[in-house]
C-alpha cells in the first residue's frame, strides 16, 4: 500500500496516534478516521499525478552555505530556564520513568 | 572465528564529537562537565521560534576528515529531520544528515588491509539523563533528570562497510580512527568521556558463503577493550545459536561491562518509523572549492605515515612506534628531545618515552603536558648515559625523580654524587685493595671449577662496587678483574 | 487615512507625546474588546512605560525611529520576553519566553509601542480564529461573523481601531484572508524577506511574517522596519530590501498586470468578490496598467499539496510540545504516558488534526505519495508562475472565496473551511509575495478583499498596485 489509494483504516490512526504521542479516545480515533479519509481523498488527485520528471522543492529559497563563526554566544540563565520547567530537580528537568529505549 | 566453520561480517557506526568552541546550531560552548543546563539557550532547548545556524567550523573539520581518508564530497549535502519523542532530545526531533551526507567513500589502511567507509555525516547530539532509584538502570528507575549542556554538541558519524571479519580488526579500526580525528585536532575522541560513542553491527555466516547473515546492532561498548570483548561474545553466541539450529533475531542488543554478554532489548514495533523529510530550517551544504583546498591543506601528518617514519628514521620497531604516536603528545615529546640531544641515539630516546615514561604515566594517569620533565632534560639524561658518566641503572633511578618533581638530570647526579668512576688508575687501586683484603677468595677461585670460579669472580666484584659506593664504571672494573686474576 | 505614518511623524516632532496616542487606543480597546476578543492579552502598563519612554527620548532631542509612539499589536505566536506567549494553545498557557522574536526587537528599536497579544487560530492553524483555546475573536465589523484567520485577532485589533498597525504570520493565507475579512491591508512578504526567529513554528518552509495596517502606506511603513537580513534565521534573505515607502506613488501606468484563471473561477468563489476582483481589475486599467487574464494550470493542487505539506512539518514543528521543558504537563508514570495525555489535553481538535495527517503523509510507505508528491507539485507551481511572471509585473486574484461568514458556520467541516486559503495556498507554495487590499463590499455590505501577486522580491511593484487599487477603492 504505498500509492496512497487504499483508504485511511481505524488501526492506520491508532497506529499515527502512537507516533504523534497522543492519547486519543476511542471517540477521537472515530472522528479522525472520517476526517483524515476526507482530506486524504481531496488529495488524491495530488497523489495521482505522474510527476517522475519533476524534482521536489523542499525549501523556496535557493540559499546555500548559511553558516555562522565558531564563537560562544552567551546562554541563557539556569534559573530562567528552569523556571519554565513543569518539575525540576537538582538543576535539572524531571521526568517519569523511562520505559521505552529505542 | 574461521576454526568453527563461520565468520563473522562487522561494521562499526562510530559517533565523534566534533571539538568545536561552540555547539552545532547555536553559540553555547560545547565543553564537558560544566553545571547542569547552563550552557544552555532557546535553539539548543529547543524552544519554541527558535531556529537552528550551522557551526562553519563543523564543516571545516569533516572536509579536513574527507581530505586526509580521501571521502568524495558531493556537491551538496543537506539536513533532515529524525523524528521520535525521548526527553534527551529538546525538539524530539534530531537534525541528522541522511539522504544526502556531507562525505562518502572513503576508507582507512588497518594492518594493511583497507576497511570502507560508507559515509561520514553531521547531526546533533543528545541530552543526558540520569535515572534515579533503581541502582541508576534505565528500568527500574523511579524517575529521570535530564541535562541539556550537550544537547546540540556536534557528532560527525562515521559508518564504515561491512569489511571488518574480527574483534580485532575491529579495535585496529578503531584505534587507527581516533588516531586520525586526533591527528586532525577535529576530536578529543575519549571513548571513556563519550566524545567517541562505537555500535557495531556483527553477523555471522558459513565460510566461503557470500550472502549476509541476519545481523544484530550491539550499543553500549565504552572502551576499545569492551568493543573487542562485546564483538566476540556476540561472535559465539550468534554461531552457538546457529549450531543449534536457531534463527538469529536483527535485533539491538546491549553490551554489559559487568557480566560480560550482550543483552537483547525489547522494542515496541513499529516505534522505528523516523519520518525523515528535509529540514526546512536549514539550506544546503555546498563547500566550495577554496573551503575544500582550506581544509586539505590543515591535514597534518597523519598516524600511519608517522610511525612508518619513526622506525625509518629512528629504528624503533613497529610496536613502539604505535606507542608513540597513539599516546597524546608522546611522539611529539619524544622528537622534542631528539632535536635536543647532543649524545646518544634517538633510539634510546624512544625507548624510554615507551618503557619508563609510558610506565609513569600509565601508573598516574597524568598527560604528557604536566609532567615536570621537559623534552631536553630526557635529552640530557641520554647524554648522561651515552656518555658514560651514569650506568643504565642509575639513569632509571634519576628520570623516576625528575618525573616526580621539577629537576634536572645533571642537578641529581650531581647532589647524589652518582657520577660513575672511570679512573683507570682509581678502579685499579680499588681492585688491589680488594684483592689483597680477601686472599682467601682469590685463591679459592684460582682452584675450583668453573662454578666455583663464577661465584668467586662475582663476589669479588660485589666488593669493589661496594668499596666504590656503586659508582665504578662496570665494563672497566670487569676488565681489571680479568687481568689480575689471569 | 494613514494613521500610524501620521502618528510616527507627528512624535517625532513633538506635535503629539506616545503616551496621549496609547491612552487614544487603550480606551478604544475599553470599549470594544470585551465583544471583539482581539487580544489574549493587553499590555497596557508595558506599553504605558514603552510609551513614556519614547516621548522621553524626544525630549531629550533623540530620534525614537520610524515607528515613534505607533501602538502595534503582535499575534501571539511571537515570542516576547518575558509576556506570555501562548500560540492560544492551552499547551502553552503560562509560558514566557526568555527572548524576544527578531520582529518585536524591530518594532521596539523603531519606537514602536508593543500593545497587546493577539488571538489566533491555535498555532496559526486556522481560517477563522474560532480555534482558540482562549475563545474566538469577532469581526469588528459584524460580531456575529469571523475575523478570518489564523490572524483573526491582529486583523481584528487593526480594524477596531486598537492598533494601527499589527504583525501576524502567513503559512496559507493566515495575514491575508483574515485582512479581507476585516477590511484591512494585509501582507505576506517573500518568503525570507522577515526573518522567523522566535515566530513560532507552524509549517517552517511556508512561515512568514506580516504586517496589518489600515492604509497601504502604513503596512510598508511597518514592512520596512521588519524586512532585512537576520543571522539568527539561516533561511532569511542575505538581500537588504529597497525601502518600499519611497515608490508607493509612482503609479501603475505601463506595468502589466494577469487575472489568474483558475483563482476568479475558483470553487466557491462568491459573485459579489468576483465582481470586486472585475473592478479592481478595471480600475487599474483606468490608471494605465494592461489587464489581461492568464492561466496559472496547477494552482488547482495547491490546497492539496498544502494540506499535506504543512501539517508534515508541522507533525514535526509541533513534538517538542510533549510537557518536559516548559508549557503543560499532565501526570503519566512513564514518559510516554506522560507525553501521549500532555498532547491530548494541551491540544486543540484542529491541532490533532493536523498532527495526524501530517505524521501519516510522512510515515514510512506514504512519504513518496504524499509528501513527496506535494513537493513535487510545489515546483509545478513555481514554474507555472515564473511563466506567468514572463509576460507580467503583477497578479491578480481574489483573496477569500467569500465575505466573512458567521461563527460556527463551518466549524464542523474541515474541509469547507480548508477551501478559505484555496486562492492564497499558491503563494505560499511558491515563496512569493503577495497582499491583499480591501476593495469594496460584498454581501451584507462586508468587505472584500482583493490579492495582489508578484514573483519573489518584487514588492516594491505589489506596493505600486495595491496603492493604485487603494486610491480608486471607494
Ligand atoms: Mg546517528
Ligand atoms: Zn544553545
Amino acid at each position: 500500500m504505498t500509492d496512497g489509494s487504499a483508504p485511511i483504516t481505524r488501526a492506520d490512526v491508532e497506529h499515527v496516534a502512537r507516533l504523534a504521542r497522543l492519547a486519543l479516545t476511542d471517540a477521537e480515533v472515530e472522528r479522525l478516521t472520517a476526517d483524515l479519509a476526507a482530506v486524504l481523498d481531496h488529495a488524491a488527485d495530488v497523489a495521482a499525478l505522474d510527476l517522475d520528471g519533476v524534482p521536489p522543492t523542499a525549501h523556496p529559497l535557493p540559499l546555500r552555505n548559511v553558516l555562522r563563526d565558531d564563537a560562544v554566544r552567551p546562554s541563557l540563565d539556569r534559573d530562567e530556564v528552569l523556571a519554565a520547567a513543569p518539575v525540576a530537580e537538582d538543576g535539572r528537568f524531571r521526568v517519569p520513568r523511562i520505559l521505552d529505549p529505542s | 572465528m574461521t576454526t568453527s566453520g563461520y565468520e563473522a561480517v562487522i561494521g562499526l557506526e562510530a559517533h565523534v564529537e566534533l571539538a568545536t568552541a561552540t555547539k552545532l546550531f547555536c553559540g553555547c560552548p560545547n565543553e564537558f562537565g560544566a553545571a547542569p543546563n547552563t550552557h544552555v539557550c532557546p535553539v539548543c532547548l529547543g524552544l519554541p521560534g527558535s531556529l537552528p545556524v550551522l557551526n562553519r567550523a563543523v564543516v571545516e573539520y569533516a572536509l579536513r576528515f574527507a581530505a586526509a581518508l580521501g571521502f568524495r564530497v558531493p556537491d551538496e549535502s543537506i539536513f533532515a529531520r529524525k523524528n521520535y519523542f525521548y526527553p534527551d532530545m529538546p525538539k524530539d526531533y534530531q537534525i541528522s544528515q541522511y539522504e544526502e551526507p556531507i562525505l562518502v567513500d572513503g576508507s582507512i589502511e588497518v594492518d594493511g588491509v583497507h576497511i570502507g567507509i560508507e559515509r561520514a555525516h553531521l547531526e546533533e547530539d543528545t541530552g543526558k539523563t540520569t535515572h534515579m532509584g533503581g541502582g541508576g538502570r534505565i528500568h527500574e528507575a523511579d524517575y529521570s533528570l535530564v541535562d541539556y549542556n550537550r544537547a546540540g554538541v556536534p557528532l560527525m558519524e562515521i559508518v564504515s562497510r561491512p569489511d571488518i571479519r574480527t574483534a580485532e580488526q575491529a579495535r585496529a579500526y578503531v584505534s587507527e580512527l581516533r588516531g586520525v580525528l586526533k591527528a586532525l585536532g577535529v576530536s578529543d575522541v575519549k571513548m571513556e568521556e563519550g566524545s567517541m560513542r562505537v555500535d557495531a553491527n556483527v553477523s555471522v555466516r558459513p565460510v566461503g558463503t557470500e550472502a549476509f547473515g541476519t545481523k544484530v546492532e550491539i550499543k553500549n561498548m565504552n572502551s576499545l577493550r569492551s568493543l573487542g570483548r562485546a564483538i566476540d561474545f556476540e561472535i559465539e553466541r550468534q554461531i552457538a545459536a546457529l549450531e543449534a539450529g536457531e534463527r538469529i533475531v536483527q535485533e539491538t542488543r546491549h553490551w554489559d561491562e559487568a557480566d560480560g554478554r550482550t543483552h537483547g532489548m525489547r522494542t515496541k514495533e513499529g516505534s522505528s518509523d523516523y519520518r525523515y523529510f528535509p529540514e526546512p530550517d536549514l539550506v544546503p551544504v555546498a563547500p566550495s572549492g577554496e573551503m575544500r583546498a582550506a581544509a586539505a591543506a590543515a591535514v597534518p601528518e597523519l598516524p600511519a605515515a608517522r610511525r612508518a617514519r619513526l622506525v625509518a628514521d629512528w629504528g624503533v620497531s613497529e610496536a613502539d612506534a604505535r606507542v608513540l604516536v597513539d599516546v597524546d603528545g608522546l611522539a611529539d615529546f619524544a622528537a622534542a628531545a631528539v632535536d635536543a640531544l647532543r649524545d646518544g641515539a634517538a633510539r634510546d630516546v624512544a625507548n624510554w618515552c615507551t618503557g619508563d615514561v609510558m610506565a609513569h604515566l600509565n601508573e598516574t594517569g597524568l598527560s604528557i603536558e604536566v609532567l615536570p620533565l621537559a623534552p631536553d632534560g630526557l635529552a640530557e639524561l641520554v647524554g648522561l648515559v651515552a656518555a658514560g658518566t651514569i650506568s643504565r641503572n642509575q639513569a632509571k633511578d634519576v628520570l623516576a625523580e625528575c618525573l616526580r618533581a621539577p629537576t634536572r638530570p645533571a642537578q641529581v647526579v650531581a647532589e647524589r654524587g652518582l657520577e660513575q668512576v672511570s679512573d683507570t688508575g682509581a678502579l685499579a687501586a680499588v681492585v688491589d685493595e680488594v684483592l689483597a683484603a680477601n686472599a682467601d677468595a682469590v685463591a679459592e677461585y684460582r682452584s675450583g671449577d668453573d662454578k666455583a670460579k663464577k661465584k668467586k669472580r662475582g663476589f669479588l666484584m660485589g666488593e669493589c662496587m661496594k668499596a666504590l659506593r656503586g659508582q665504578g664504571n662496570p665494563q672497566l672494573l670487569n676488565a681489571l678483574l680479568d687481568e689480575r686474576l689471569a | 487615512m494613514s494613521a500610524a505614518t501620521e502618528i510616527a511623524a507627528a512624535v517625532r516632532a513633538g506635535r503629539r507625546t506616545a503616551r496621549d496616542v496609547l491612552e487614544e487606543h487603550l480606551a478604544r480597546i475599553d470599549a470594544r474588546e470585551s465583544e471583539v476578543h482581539a487580544f489574549n492579552l493587553v499590555l497596557a502598563d508595558e506599553a504605558r512605560a514603552a510609551a513614556d519612554a519614547v516621548d522621553a527620548l524626544v525630549a531629550s532631542g533623540a530620534d525614537p525611529g520610524p515607528l515613534a509612539g505607533v501602538p502595534v499589536a503582535l499575534k501571539d505566536n511571537l515570542c516576547t520576553r518575558g509576556v506570555p506567549t501562548t500560540c492560544s494553545s492551552r499547551i502553552l498557557a503560562g509560558w514566557r519566553p526568555p527572548y524576544d522574536a527578531t520582529v518585536v526587537q524591530r518594532v521596539v528599536a523603531a519606537g514602536g509601542v508593543v500593545a497587546g497579544k493577539t488571538n489566533l487560530d491555535e498555532f496559526a492553524m486556522g481560517s477563522s480564529t474560532e480555534n482558540s483555546a482562549f475563545g474566538p475573536t469577532r469581526n469588528p465589523r459584524d460580531v456575529s461573523r469571523v475575523p478570518g484567520g489564523s490572524s483573526g485577532g491582529s486583523a481584528a485589533a487593526v480594524a477596531a481601531g486598537f492598533a494601527p498597525l499589527a504583525l501576524g504570520s502567513d503559512t496559507g493565507g493566515s495575514i491575508r484572508q483574515p485582512a479581507a475579512l476585516c477590511g484591512t491591508v494585509g501582507v505576506k512578504p517573500t518568503y525570507g524577506a522577515v526573518s522567523r526567529y522566535g515566530l513560532v513554528a507552524f509549517a517552517s518552509s511556508l512561515d512568514q511574517i506580516g504586517p496589518f495596517a489600515g492604509s497601504v502606506a502604513d503596512a510598508a511603513l511597518l514592512l520596512d522596519v521588519i524586512a532585512g537580513p537576520d543571522p539568527l534565521d539561516s533561511t532569511s534573505s542575505p538581500r537588504v530590501p529597497a525601502a518600499l515607502g519611497p515608490g508607493l506613488r509612482d503609479g501603475v501606468a505601463g506595468l502589466r498586470v494577469g487575472l489568474i484563471d483558475e483563482l476568479v473561477d475558483a470553487e466557491g468563489v462568491e459573485p459579489e468578490v468576483r465582481d470586486a476582483v472585475s473592478r479592481a481589475a478595471a480600475a487599474l486599467e483606468a490608471a494605465g496598467a494592461t489587464v489581461e487574464r492568464v492561466s496559472v494550470p496547477s494552482v488547482v493542487y495547491g490546497l492539496s499539496a498544502y494540506y499535506l505539506i504543512a501539517p508534515a512539518e508541522a507533525s514535526s514543528n509541533l513534538a517538542r510540545y510533549d510537557g518536559v521543558r516548559y508549557g503543560l504537563r499532565v501526570d503519566g508514570d512513564d514518559v510516554a504516558t506522560m507525553n501521549a495525555r500532555t498532547r491530548d489535553v494541551g491540544f486543540g481538535p484542529e491541532v490533532k488534526r493536523r498532527i495526524m495527517l501530517g505524521t501519516y503523509a510522512l510515515s514510512a510507505g506514504y512519504y513518496d505519495a504524499y509528501y513527496g508528491k506535494a513537493q513535487r507539485v510545489r515546483t509545478l507551481i513555481t514554474r507555472d508562475f515564473a511563466r506567468a511572471y514572463e509576460r507580467f509585473d503583477a497578479l491578480l486574484s481574489p483573496t477569500s472565496p467569500t465575505v466573512a461568514f458567521p461563527l460556527g458556520a463551518k466549524a464542523d467541516n474541515p474541509l469547507a473551511m480548508y477551501l478559505s486559503d484555496v486562492c492564497t495556498i499558491p503563494t505560499n507554495l511558491a515563496g512569493h509575495a503577495a497582499a491583499s487590499v480591501p476593495f469594496g463590499t460584498g454581501r451584507d455590505g462586508l468587505p472584500v478583499g482583493v490579492q495582489v501577486l508578484v514573483d519573489a522580491e518584487q514588492e516594491p511593484t505589489m506596493f505600486r498596485v495595491m496603492q493604485a487599487l487603494e486610491e480608486r477603492a471607494s
